[in-house]
């Protein structure tokens, strides 16, 4: 049998999948204003670690990015919940969020809210489920 | 003017689109039904572009970089699926 060439797939893998995580960024934090948010930016960058998956194999990927997707997963929700449960510090019901108006280097007068910490959350464990589902089923013979 | 230029444009894409599905129905191969769901995902693309148009909103404009996406890789998954019978490697160089 002969060697398969991936040549032109992992050249373009390599330029695109910047892209695409860059996009699920962009995504992720234009969630409070436009369309977008955690989940779908996890979905976006969870496709750009298929899609080295898809040109590479699930050995290298684990080389290059060496994630424990199911510790991710948790770490995730660690962080949603301690979001929600630091407003019962302040005397306030469990989920109250706040937000404030900050001036930033470079960025200049900046609205910073919690609910992005939240997000932050939904982030992890959108990545981590989705990546262990894949990679499960991937190593399975 | 441009309403009727837009509406004759979504004429035009959905009878491609038309067109498209026959070739997805009754091509003989599965490469040729694999090339003929990517380029429906093109043309939907071009409708949400022309649909975004339409409705004077740019809130759709996501949407449209999200289906490019979507449609190489599903396209990638599925002509890797046709050449090596898996879809992700344990390792490839066994």
């Amino acid at each position: 049998m002969k060697k398969p060439n991936d040549v032109i797939l992992q050249t373009v893998t390599t330029v695109i999948s910047f892209i695409i995580i860059l996009f699920s960024i962009n995504l992720f934090f234009a969630g409070h204003y436009t369309p977008g948010g955690g989940f779908i930016g996890g979905l976006m960058t969870a496709a750009a670690l298929v899609l080295l998956l898809l040109a590479y194999d699930v050995k290298t990927l684990n080389t290059i990015l060496p994630f424990d997707y199911r510790m991710m997963t948790a770490a995730g929700l660690l962080i949603a919940v301690l979001t929600g449960a630091g407003a019962l510090l302040f005397n306030q019901p469990f989920l109250t969020h706040a937000y404030d108006y900050f001036n930033l280097p470079l960025l200049g007068e900046t609205s910073l809210h919690t609910a992005v910490l939240f997000d932050i959350g939904v982030y992890l464990v959108v990545i981590g489920v989705t990546m262990t589902i894949i990679q499960t089923i991937g190593e399975s013979e | 003017m441009l309403t009727i230029s837009i509406y004759i444009a979504l004429v035009a894409v959905a009878a491609s689109m038309i067109g498209i599905v026959i070739r997805v129905v009754k091509g003989p191969s599965t490469a040729d039904r694999v090339i003929a769901l990517d380029s429906l995902g093109i043309s939907l693309i071009a409708m949400t572009g022309l649909f975004s148009m339409l409705l004077d909103s740019s809130v759709f404009l996501e949407v449209i970089l999200l289906l490019g996406i979507l449609a190489f890789i599903g396209t990638v998954a599925f002509s890797k699926y046709l050449e090596k019978g898996a879809i992700v490697d344990r390792d490839r160089r066994k």
